[in-house]
């Protein structure tokens, strides 16, 4: 009695395991997502075959295996056969697990030459993993922009609650035009990173001095968010992927305005700026790029992310201060803000990393413009 | 074990090259639109891309974004490079062509990828890319894509160079 | 002059008292212990390491750890658990069991053997004590990619290529004893076909271990060169490539796998022949699928590296060759079915923990198929499907192979029956447990989690609370495990020479007493 139950116990906890999956079986939470484009739905079906035959072939190799346990326990008296061996036998199930994968390589590779097709992309967009954020740029259009987690960190510490879309929300999502195929190419700019959108079924690790490629085309308008799929630091699991797919004429409109907008951050280059604009403009700058490594309060994580507040460079040296945030400092995580931003941001957050905490109070009180920095770029001495 | 562990580098290298796997394309060719030879020729759009490691702090960016080109003829494309800080900078730039197996059909006779660049403090100049795609180029590919990853290699060639460490 | 021709009764040999008894032992089972302890420490130490990823992960948000730590525990986690756990457990056995099984007294090389595992609380030490210097320990993963962990690392990861260096010659030294013990030292008519499957496993283990850890060498010491002396493997701006890393890692990090499971394979047949008292079927079979699965796993690393933007040919290539290795394993799985079925079972606590094996590791063995699949693998890779993977043929695969080994072998060791209610207690709760942790992971990595993740999305909170609970009770089991270890070193029924029914024809390990002799043969035994 006590064996049977022992038996039908290890049943009971098996069971569940094997058949759970049919609960989920088909569009589920707890599945693969269909996704929107045809080389997702390849996939999604793809992965449904495999795991069927995988349940079937499990289903028949546990049965045989589970009633064996219980036909020939020994307390119910059964004596053992002596045999161990049959050579036709293992031939038999070799070839049957061969013919079974070879059935299965064959839509695998189906999927796999559609997945990876090589065709012009009738818009190219250049993604660029950055720790920790991504980088898009419409080569077409010749503008980018970054996109950042817009996730607040008193979410993340939770003491405000959560909201829906909580590490799932960026501040420029990637936007993109329906019925368009659109071709990816994939960099890194530090270390490794992976873009990955489910919805699209496309996931490429973003290789610094690499280029990866990578397509899709989206029938029907919809946000979909993915993430970065490759270790690459403190922020890993903080910047998500937001990709917009629009009609053509709203795609447009939104290259239109962002190509507008970079001429208008040429022309704010140019004009008189106020220390309260400059700050207002510095402190968000700074709470978005700055703050993960220098903390909100200035205070950093000595010694790897100095301290701003109090610093002598913040309180004394304003040219020191441009170049590091120009050129980034060697050996270290500081990056080369220059390359990366206009004169008008750059300008802002020095004035407000100079003004901020105490060290308006305690230092020179200098405050840094847009055309300081235009005139740090054109210089020729030094 | 360990001799294989290392000359999988120089293997990996040279099985690369003969295969253009990873985009990557070394040194110049010596091809010519004579030698090539006119077969069947068709368009295709070539794609440039630039891009600065980390905190490579230079300007730059080629003229043109794309061009459309015809395989076997010869193309010249033109690459700004601006040395914006206030000291002597030595830049290496690293091609990548996607998608890869289009690399060995991309044929630069000339590109300031081959050499590293040293500009002075403050220098602007710009550069060619001489090209041609072999008309033997797969029909399957649509579009090359070449990426340039300017890095900074000021101090692994000047490692006495005092003003490099900020 | 006399000549007097003492005659040494080894029989009456006794170890040396004290601690100098193990550190300068040169008898396989006093080494074979040193594993094994050594091994069990370091399941808790690294079962720690998962307890505080796994409490943080109870709930979305940050509230236990912050990042640069939980990235510091899911690197050590994995560390300790592949090279401080499976693998010292492994050697731990072979030494304990296989010159018992070939009948001879001891290692051919027993002062090598003690080398070998005195380097390990050495590497390990470094590698533990990273985490307390101020830069903390290593952060990019037990994979430790390039550049992340070259350019990028912490200045402790000098330590952590020294430690794997360490390792590495551990690993080495031991499988030359391995192989030459195997080779050399066979009772006189045992051929390499009345092997037991036990000895057949570690002989390809050891061969296996001899090729791909000096291409882990070779890997570190290239990531030491690029931090330290200028070089550029890994690092584009000089020409180099950080998929080379991959490459080369993966080239030692697939048959390293499969070094973590061949010995696994020969206990449970052993297990599941005792058991079902019946001789395991198919034993050529079985040599020859371990062989298969050993040659194979040479030609399968870039599974590990599909999104890395291989060209299709590539990717093809891999997809095919690790879809093969479906097949010996598949007959082993088959083989051990074979053996239950018209036997005559019985099930004691070892039994369970392999029929456990059987179904569970065959489960992480349908997953593995499925991240096989290329273009499914976009959606799999580096998520929480493949930590599940991994996990169910390296929990409920591996560690049960090891704690089904113990339980087996306890009683022979010790020469006290382990208790058997208890024992099957322990089975039990590990057996809910390890599924209640490692089955929901599934959906999880399905749904959209990526992995080394320290706080995720809100649409995974619910699993990731059932997984954590499980995770504790796993690992709170464990400690009754080390309790009724050491009651059964301590106290427990005589165990006869035999201990099973019927296993002294099973092997000549059962013709010792329990616990056997020192040198365990003193005369050498024959084999029919």
């Amino acid at each position: 009695m006590a064996y049977i139950k022992k038996v039908f116990a290890k049943l009971v906890f098996a069971t569940p395991i094997l058949f759970s999956p049919l609960a989920f079986a088909e569009k589920s939470d707890y599945n693969m997502p269909v996704g929107v484009t045809d080389v997702s739905e390849s996939i999604f079906e793809l992965h449904m075959v495999i795991f069927w035959i995988c349940v079937v072939i499990g289903v028949i190799v546990f049965s045989i295996m589970f009633w064996s346990l219980w036909k020939y326990r020994k307390s119910k008296g059964a004596v053992a056969a002596d045999f161990d061996d049959n050579f036709w036998l293992e031939i038999g199930w070799t070839v049957a697990a061969t013919l079974v994968l070879v059935w299965m390589a064959v839509p695998s590779t189906q999927v796999m030459v559609e997945a990876y097709d090589d065709a012009e992309g009738e818009i190219n967009i250049l993604i660029t993993g950055h720790q920790w954020k991504w980088h898009y740029e419409y080569l077409e259009d010749e503008v980018g922009f970054f996109s950042n987690l817009s996730t607040s960190q008193e979410q993340i510490d939770g003491d405000v609650p959560k909201g829906e879309f909580y590490l799932r929300e960026v501040d420029e999502p990637l936007v993109i035009p329906t019925n368009t195929r659109v071709r990816f190419l994939i960099t890194g700019n530090d270390v490794i990173h992976s873009w990955w959108v489910p919805d699209f079924a496309v996931k490429q690790d973003a290789i610094p001095g690499f280029i990866n490629t990578a397509w899709t085309n989206v029938p029907e308008p919809g946000i979909f968010r993915g993430a970065c799929t490759e270790l690459c630091g403190i922020k890993h699991a903080f910047m998500p992927v937001v990709v917009r797919a629009v009609e053509r004429e709203e795609f447009d409109a939104f290259i239109a305005e962002k190509v507008a907008l970079a001429e208008e951050e040429r022309l704010l280059t140019s004009k008189v700026w106020t220390k309260e604009e400059l700050m207002a403009r510095g402190e968000s700058f700074y709470s978005v790029n700055c703050a993960a490594c220098h903390q909100a309060n200035g205070q950093g994580i000595p010694p790897v992310f100095p301290a701003l507040a109090g610093s002598q460079i913040a309180l004394n040296d304003s040219s020191k201060h441009i170049e590091i945030l120009m050129e980034g400092v060697q050996g270290s995580a500081m990056a080369a803000f220059g390359d990366s931003y206009s004169e008008v941001d750059i300008a802002s957050v020095i004035t407000y990393t100079r003004q901020a905490w105490s060290n308006g109070a305690d230092g020179d009180g200098v405050i840094v413009t847009p055309q300081d920095i235009v005139a740090y770029k054109n210089r020729i001495d030094l | 074990m360990f001799a294989f562990g290392w000359l999988l580098v120089p293997m990996y290298d040279v099985f690369c090259e003969i295969t253009g796997l990873n985009g990557k394309v070394t040194g110049p060719s010596s091809l010519s639109e004579e030698s090539l030879g006119i077969t069947e020729q068709r368009e295709l759009l070539v794609q440039f891309m630039t891009h600065n490691n980390e905190s490579m702090p230079w300007f730059f960016d080629s003229e043109k974004s794309q061009m459309r080109v015809v395989t076997g003829n010869q193309y010249e494309a033109i690459f700004v490079f601006h040395n914006t800080t206030g000291r002597e900078m030595v830049g290496q730039v690293i091609p990548s062509v996607s998608p890869g197996r289009g690399a060995e059909y991309f044929h630069k006779t000339e590109c300031f990828c081959f050499e590293r660049q040293v500009l002075a403090a403050g220098e602007r100049i710009e550069l060619p890319v001489r090209f041609i795609i072999d008309p033997a180029l797969p029909k399957e590919i649509g579009s090359l894509s070449l990426g340039y990853t300017l890095f900074d290699i000021t101090d692994r060639v000047q490692p006495n160079n005092d003003l490099a460490n900020l | 002059m006399s000549t007097v021709v003492e005659s040494h009764d080894h029989g009456h040999h006794g170890p040396a008292k004290g601690l100098s008894r193990w550190l300068f032992t040169t008898n396989h089972k006093d080494i074979g212990t040193l594993y094994l302890w050594f091994s069990f420490i370091m399941l808790f130490i690294g079962g720690g390491m998962a307890m505080v990823i796994r409490a943080e992960l109870f709930q979305p948000g940050l509230q236990i750890v912050q990042p640069e730590f939980f990235n510091q525990m899911t690197t050590n986690h994995g560390l300790i658990m592949v090279f401080g756990v499976i693998m010292p457990a492994f050697v731990g056995l072979a030494n304990w069991m296989l010159p018992m099984q070939i009948g001879a007294p001891d290692m051919a090389l027993p002062r090598l053997n003690n080398l070998s595992f005195w380097l390990l609380p050495m590497a390990f030490g470094i590698l533990i004590s990273t985490l307390f210097m101020p830069e903390g320990g290593p952060n990019f993963g037990w994979t430790f990619y390039a550049p992340l962990s070259t350019t990028y690392a912490p200045s402790t990861v000098n330590f952590f290529i020294f430690s794997v260096h360490v390792m590495g010659v551990s690993s080495i030294l031991g499988s030359i004893n391995i192989i030459t013990t195997i080779f050399n030292m066979r009772a006189p008519g045992m051929t390499l076909m009345k092997m037991p499957l036990f000895v057949w496993s570690w002989l390809i283990t050891a061969y296996l271990l001899i090729a791909v850890m000096p291409v882990l060498a070779g890997v570190v010491t290239m990531m030491l060169m690029d931090i330290n002396f200028g070089t550029s493997f890994f690092n584009a701006a000089g020409g180099g490539d950080p998929v080379l890393f991959q490459h080369v890692f993966w080239f030692f990090g697939h048959p390293e796998v499969y070094i973590m499971i061949l010995p696994a394979f020969g206990i449970v047949s052993h297990i599941i022949e005792t058991f079902s008292r019946k001789p395991i079927f198919g034993y050529s079979s079985m040599v020859y699928a371990m062989a298969s699965i050993a040659i194979l796993s040479f030609v399968v690393w870039a599974h590990h590296m599909f999104t890395v933007g291989m060209p299709l040919a590539g990717e093809l290539f891999f997809m095919y060759s690790t879809m093969l290795i479906a097949i010996p394993t598949g007959v082993k799985v088959f083989n051990w079915i074979a053996t239950m079925f018209r036997g005559s079972i019985t099930f004691e606590t070892p039994m369970l923990f392999s029929i456990a094996f059987v179904a569970l590791f065959t489960i992480g063995g349908f997953s593995g198929l499925m991240l096989a699949i290329v273009p499914a693998d976009f959606q799999y890779h580096d998520t929480y499907f493949v930590v599940a993977h991994f996990h169910y043929v390296l929990v409920p695969g591996a560690l049960f192979g090891i704690i089904a080994a113990a339980y087996y072998w306890l009683p022979k060791w010790t020469g006290n029956m382990y208790d058997e209610t208890l024992g099957k207690l322990h089975f039990w709760l590990t057996f809910i447990s390890v599924n209640v942790t490692f089955f929901p992971m599934h959906f999880v990595g399905l749904a959209g989690m990526p992995r080394r993740y320290p706080d995720y999305a809100l649409q995974f909170a619910d699993f990731n609370a059932l997984i954590s609970v499980g995770a504790f009770m796993f690992g709170l089991t464990q400690l009754l495990f080390l309790f009724i270890v050491i009651k059964t070193i301590r106290s427990g029924k005589q165990a006869k020479p035999e201990v099973w029914e019927g296993a002294g024809d099973l092997g000549l390990e059962w013709t010792l007493s329990s616990p056997p002799p020192y040198h365990s043969f003193t005369v050498q035994p024959q084999v029919k």
